[in-house]
């Protein structure tokens, strides 16, 4: 099945629906709102930050809710996008040929889809940690009102969302490295939501075969 | 106490050594509270409600004596009630103070992340300044005897402040000055040890209670508020009292390992990124110049 209604003009394909694209920057801003102020939590030499964003008690107020947007969002993007997420044989090969994904040998790697493996990874590890950072961030949020007896629910939520949050940063690095500076393109895809053929063919050609029913390069 | 910053160390064109140096005893203050002659009369929770300005509390009856299950955030100190009953069947009625037992390793402030929302004075008092709080309650986590309480409309932690603005005029906290059988002490840390254990000893010796003892956890590095029991091996009786408190391991996790292996994570991937950027560089320059593979 192909699907040439997704080539657009100027040899350019649909990569990102506008749907896509706001439901991406929903979780972006939230996330950027998360990331600064839990910072600013996180390490007094951060704490700058909240100061920055309006003081510590409206920081405090407001990362709870940016926290329900952005998980939100991302269960949104699990409606969206599971069934394209899940891994399959490529991906397995892919995994295999990382070190020539790392050294931009990219004539090495295996087929990728829509998706390649990192991509996938990267949605499932936000899934799960934004599952834990939920209910370790509304523990924390009502910290005041659980009673005594149920103390080691703080105690588990206070050492359980940092660590969910630190390996979202490990993630979201790299994802901020991969889209903005090493596959030039993908920023403006999520933006204005089409990659040239080229890039489609280059760092997706499943995708690409998918699309445009052929696996012969863009002319 | 709250002026020693102001006593005197050196004088200009002065014959001699400086008048009173090294003469202060040490700076630390310390309640004591003396759990065997307490009768429970509340005198202490009426004088610190006064003195610290707090509304009425509205009551809780639990089939004891006790004001309320646990304090709240306007209402600092409260007896707790127990009635327990002795193996040989005696009943034994046993009362504490209870309130912020200023400890000299806090865990509140070891879990506050809000800059100068709580601070240790050299006196050892710690105290919540609520115009830094920010409402996060990870003090309420870092406290090992449930003390700091929220005001859930101001979002501002409060508890004990140990009447900071009396014990820097040299006065007496307002619990102290009302307790009308002596049992409530106020002085230097170390006055307070030597007389409770003295009191301890007393009970051991002619008052036929073999584990009197005195109550000031190392866990915590000692406390500002020192308990005289009338069985120490047993603090748990006197309402939860918890026999070897310490910050929670948790926090401590939290704050230390956790805290410098994530700045080193981070740290570490930046500048990981940022050298493969400048080895491999992008994968394709431009977007015009993508060019694909084998084609």
């Amino acid at each position: 099945m192909t699907h040439p209604e997704q080539i657009v003009p100027h040899g350019h394909v649909l990569r990102y629906t506008l749907h896509e694209r706001l439901t991406h920057w929903v979780a972006a801003g939230s996330y950027l709102y998360l990331l600064a102020t839990g910072l600013a939590f996180w390490s007094p030499w951060l704490f700058w930050i909240a100061v920055v964003l309006g003081g510590g008690q409206v920081s405090r107020m407001l990362h709870p809710w940016a926290g329900l947007i952005f998980t939100a969002s991302v269960f949104y993007m699990f409606l969206m996008w599971s069934k394209q997420m899940e891994f399959t044989e490529v991906d397995r090969a892919w995994w295999k040929s990382l070190h020539f994904y790392i050294t931009n040998q990219d004539d090495k790697m295996p087929p990728a889809g829509r998706y390649n493996a990192g991509q996938k990874l990267l949605f499932w590890t936000f899934f799960l940690a934004g599952i834990i950072l939920l209910l370790s961030g509304l523990v924390l949020w009502f910290s005041a009102s659980l009673p005594w007896s149920w103390r080691w629910l703080r105690y588990t939520a206070v050492l359980v969302h940092p660590i969910a949050a630190l390996v979202t940063i490990g993630n979201f690095m790299i994802h901020i490295y991969m889209g903005v500076f090493a596959e030039r393109g993908a920023f403006g895809s999520v933006i204005r939501g089409d990659v040239s053929m080229a890039f489609a063919k280059r760092y997706h050609p499943g995708w690409y075969e998918e699309i445009v029913g052929s696996s012969e390069p863009p002319k | 106490m709250s002026q020693a910053t102001l006593r005197i160390q050196k004088i200009s064109g002065h014959a001699g050594s400086v008048p009173g140096l090294d003469t202060q005893r040490q700076e630390l203050v310390c309640k004591l509270v003396d759990t065997t002659t307490c009768i429970g009369c509340k005198a202490c929770e009426v004088a610190c409600v006064e003195w610290n300005d707090m509304p009425f509390s509205p009551t809780v009856f639990g089939n004891t004596y006790q004001t309320m299950p646990e304090t709240r955030w306007n209402y600092w100190n409260l007896i707790l009630f127990n009635e327990h009953e002795r193996e040989d069947g005696s009943l034994q009625w046993l009362m504490r103070k209870h309130q912020c037992m200023h400890c000299a390793e806090p865990g509140c402030l070891q879990a506050c992340p809000s800059d100068g929302a709580i601070v240790q004075y050299t006196n050892g008092v710690v105290d919540f300044q609520q115009d830094h709080c920010i409402g996060c309650g990870y003090c309420i986590t870092g406290c090992p005897f449930n003390i700091p309480k929220l005001n859930s409309v101001t979002k501002r932690v409060y508890k004990c402040s140990l009447c900071t603005d009396r014990v820097s005029e040299g006065l007496e906290p307002a619990c102290i000055k009302s307790c009308p059988t002596g049992c409530l002490h106020f002085g230097t840390k170390d006055d307070m040890k030597d007389l409770a254990e003295q009191r301890a000893k007393q009970l051991q010796d002619h008052y036929g209670f073999a584990n009197a003892g005195v109550y000031d956890p190392p866990g915590v590095g000692g406390t500002g508020v020192i308990y005289v029991l009338h069985d120490a091996t047993k603090p748990e009786l006197y309402g939860g009292l918890p026999s070897n408190p310490s910050i929670p391991l948790s926090v401590k996790l939290w704050k230390h390992p956790l805290k410098w292996l994530g700045n080193l994570a981070i740290a570490g991937g930046l500048i990981g990124l940022f050298v493969h950027f400048l080895r491999y560089g992008p994968k394709a320059r431009e977007e015009e110049d993508i060019r694909p593979l084998g084609g």
